[in-house]
């Protein structure tokens, strides 16, 4: 099954209730009264779009005029196409152009990051990609077995240390083997941090940090997992772990579920931050480029 | 963003000082911000709907105390509603482990909502508090190392786990954990399940047939405080399949605002038990509604400020501060006494979060920018102080500092910091004698907080506990201080 339709079946129950929300007041063409606006900004904040951008996005369908009246469809592709323009700037794949790329994960407890790096791992490898994994959740029980375990399926070479290991001498290792051995993509795993843990997140600017000291430009990706079902904390996620890590780009994962990922709209709109991929599923296949028309129209209800 | 509701209701309120009764018109308006509020914190929309309505029907027509503002008349309501929604109102019936052993308690929720952690938190709880001896078993079949995962949580929490068979299905698992805890006399059995998606039938028909099988005595739903509007969802998908009797609310410790907790409460209509508040496997606490429904609501917890500070104060001391304060003195005795009273209330970090528009420097106390261990070193200081130099720290040398420092294990630094702090305290302490003195500051505090008593003091009615307040009102609230008390920022890492 293609993502689109993954990602349409789990949003089928939720989004119909949205789609009732924008458009389940009105039949045949009628205008664009206030009625109908409240429901559309209503069917957004139950998105997760937040409070605020949803009353933009209100504001902005009010300003077009729509004298002769929109039907239900109308109104859905227009609201689509308010969300996708915000998305377009910032859908760009993760390119692999660097030998060693050092791509570093982070994120909250819980986010996905392990299973993500599974996933990225199987699509560089399909792609003919070298690739290497580094075991740096040292803090977590059993993450490294986790790791080790998605390593062997994916069939690619992973660096481990013990539990309770330092996570930057780790990474530090784990890049010096990738260029000895010529490996194309490394991928660094991160222990789960909450951001406003300082003590945690000066550790990991500590794993940045000494992996610049074997080039200077890694690592060249940071990437941001973000859990869809997250409501408008998301936002503080990014701030600090950008803040902290040098964030380059988001991976939202479990958009297979009921939840619609809205705040990723917020998140566009504060910080332009680069969406390489969405999670739709545990299988190893189950990571997706990001595309803006398709994301707008799953929240939004006209797939 | 804002901080607090209540500021931002006051300026609608402002027009309306000195009226009566709360008409509808008012209350409607200032329950548009109120519905922001709750939207940013996370309230699923439909909960965030009933909720107002409930809130305005019983603020239309309320009469607003003399010494408080319609706004924060308003507030008070809305906080009183929230405490009684999240509480459940009625007394939450104990957890049912005193059964015929083995009691079973199954985990169920999303992946990466918590559900390991909690179990292991949870199980080291009930053998600890409770005494009672339990067994966990994970049923994880499907996230890769997730049945080691609690293998070695077990170890850590010397809480016993089920042995790993491979190839068992999640079903067989459990019912070998109940077997194994029933021959072998354990009191509870924990079963931690995978996460599952609502919308995944395949996995919530499993869910379904794991309870069928085992029959718990407690279905727990692990929640991630961090969720957004999904919450709704979740709690419905699950509440359809098994007959859930509880929340754990997980990662309390983050900085979201938590209105996933006011969504679960609402669509499952079972009481929230527990929240996950730090990594460490002891970091599970009884759930607190004032405490959430504060952080929802975004104006902290002025009234457990009150009531902890005037359970802590001695009276005589109290006392004795007043007369010191009337008099504008403050010396080094005073500041030590100040410090172990901050101590007892639960250190810096507790009293910090408790005050409302103190985010900053809770955030930063509790990420450790602010070492809680300062206040131990600052008393180590002052105890090394003679008590002549305690009384007039004036006289201290550049010899006598040394001294102290050594005495102390400390720098010299660390003792021109301290003396610093005793200065801008003790600066504080006059202007606020200026300000009206003690009266004024009782004034001051329970305008913040938008809740206070009749007629705005505390509600212990102790006028030491109050006194000690004000002066802490007055040191945190000071504004161009980077939101700490005069002197901490000083002790700050950078």
């Amino acid at each position: 099954m293609s993502w689109f339709g993954r990602l349409t079946e789990g949003l089928s129950k939720s989004t119909k209730k949205l789609a009732n929300n924008i458009t389940g007041l009105a039949t045949g063409t009628l205008p664009l009264d206030e009625e109908r606006l409240d429901a559309i900004e209503e069917g957004l904040i139950a998105a997760d779009l937040g409070p605020r951008v949803a009353a933009r996005i209100r504001e902005r369908l009010a300003d077009q005029k729509y004298a002769k009246g929109i039907d239900d469809d109308g109104v859905r592709a227009v609201v689509a196409d308010e969300v996708a323009q915000i998305l377009a700037p910032v859908a760009r794949p993760l390119a692999i152009i660097r030998k060693p790329q050092v791509i570093l994960v982070v994120g909250v407890n819980g986010s996905g990051k392990t299973t993500t790096i599974a996933k990225l791992a199987r699509l560089f490898k399909a792609d003919g990609k070298q690739v290497m994994l580094a075991a740096g959740d040292t803090f977590r029980a059993a993450a490294i077995a986790q790791l080790k375990i998605w390593a062997d399926r994916v069939g690619v070479p992973i660096v481990a240390g013990d539990q309770g290991g330092d996570a930057a001498s780790l990474a530090f290792d784990a890049v010096k083997r990738a260029m000895d051995e010529g490996i194309d993509v490394l991928i660094i795993d991160t222990a789960g941090r909450l951001q406003n843990k300082t003590g945690l997140m000066d550790e990991l600017a500590k794993v940045k940090r000494v992996i610049g000291k074997l080039d200077p430009a890694a690592p060249h990706d940071v990437l941001l997992v973000l859990d869809a079902t997250t409501g408008q904390n998301a936002l503080n996620q990014i701030e600090v772990f950008g803040q902290v890590a040098g964030v380059t780009g988001l991976v939202m994962t479990k958009l297979d579920g009921s939840a619609r990922g809205g705040m990723l709209v917020a998140a566009a709109e504060k910080f332009g931050l680069p969406i390489h991929a969405i999670g739709v599923g545990e299988g190893m296949d189950d990571l997706q480029p990001f595309t803006p028309q398709d994301f707008a129209a799953a929240l939004v209800g006209t797939a | 963003m804002f901080d607090s509701l209540s500021e931002r209701l006051g300026g609608i309120f402002d027009r309306l000082r000195g009226r009566g009764a709360l008409t509808e018109i008012d209350v409607r308006a200032a329950m548009r911000e109120v519905r922001v509020a709750l939207l940013e914190a996370d309230v699923a929309l439909p909960v965030v709907k009933d909720f107002i309505e409930a809130a305005t029907q019983r603020a239309i027509g309320a009469e607003v105390i003399k010494s408080v503002t319609p706004g924060q008349q308003v507030v008070k309501i809305v906080n009183d509603c929230l405490v009684e929604l999240l509480s459940g109102g009625e007394d939450v019936p104990p957890l049912k482990i005193n059964v015929t052993p083995p009691a079973v308690i199954m985990m169920v929720g999303l992946q990466g909502s918590g559900k390991t952690t909690s179990t292991a938190k949870l199980a080291s709880w009930l053998g600890t508090r409770e005494r009672k001896k339990v067994l966990m078993a994970s049923l994880d079949v499907a996230r890769p190392a997730a049945q080691e995962q609690l293998r070695v949580l077990g170890e850590q929490t010397e809480i016993a786990t089920l042995p790993i068979i491979p190839g068992q299905t999640p079903v067989q698992i459990a019912e070998r954990a109940r077997q194994s805890a029933r021959l072998q006399g354990f009191d509870v059995v924990l079963l931690d399940t995978a996460g599952r998606l609502g919308v995944d039938e395949a996995l919530m028909a499993e869910m379904a047939a794991i309870a069928g099988a085992t029959n718990p005595d407690e279905i727990l739903l692990v929640v991630d405080s961090l969720t957004g509007q999904d919450a709704v969802n979740v709690a419905a998908a699950f509440k359809a399949r098994v007959a859930l009797t509880g929340v754990i609310l997980t990662r309390m410790d983050g900085d979201a605002r938590g209105g996933a907790a006011l969504s679960m409460r609402s669509v499952t209509g079972t009481p929230i038990r527990f929240a996950g508040t730090g990594e460490k496997l002891d970091a599970l606490e009884a759930f607190d509604a004032n405490r959430v429904a504060g952080r929802i609501l975004g104006m902290g917890d002025i009234v457990g400020l009150v009531e902890k500070a005037a359970a802590n104060f001695e009276a005589e001391q109290a006392e004795k501060m007043a007369e010191k304060l009337a008099k504008g003195q403050f010396d080094m005795d005073d500041l030590r006494q100040q410090l172990g009273q901050m101590k007892k209330m639960g250190g810096l970090s507790g009293l910090a979060a408790m005050m409302p528009g103190m985010g900053a420097a809770k955030k930063a106390m509790d990420s450790g920018a602010i070492n809680p261990k300062l206040l131990d070193r600052m008393e180590a200081i002052i105890l090394s102080m003679t008590a002549k130099e305690r009384a007039k720290p004036e006289i201290l040398t550049a010899k006598r500092k040394i001294r102290i420092a050594n005495g102390s294990g400390t720098t010299v630094q660390d003792v021109n910091k301290v003396l610093k702090m005793h200065q801008e305290m003790a600066n504080a302490m006059k202007r606020l004698k200026k300000m009206g003195g003690i009266k004024g500051m009782m004034k001051m505090l329970s305008g913040m907080g938008g809740a206070p008593g009749p007629e705005g003091g505390a509600p212990g009615g102790d006028p030491g506990g109050a006194i000690d307040m004000g002066a802490l009102g007055r040191m945190f609230g000071r504004p161009g201080m980077g939101n700490l008390p005069p002197g901490f920022n000083k002790f700050g890492r950078k």
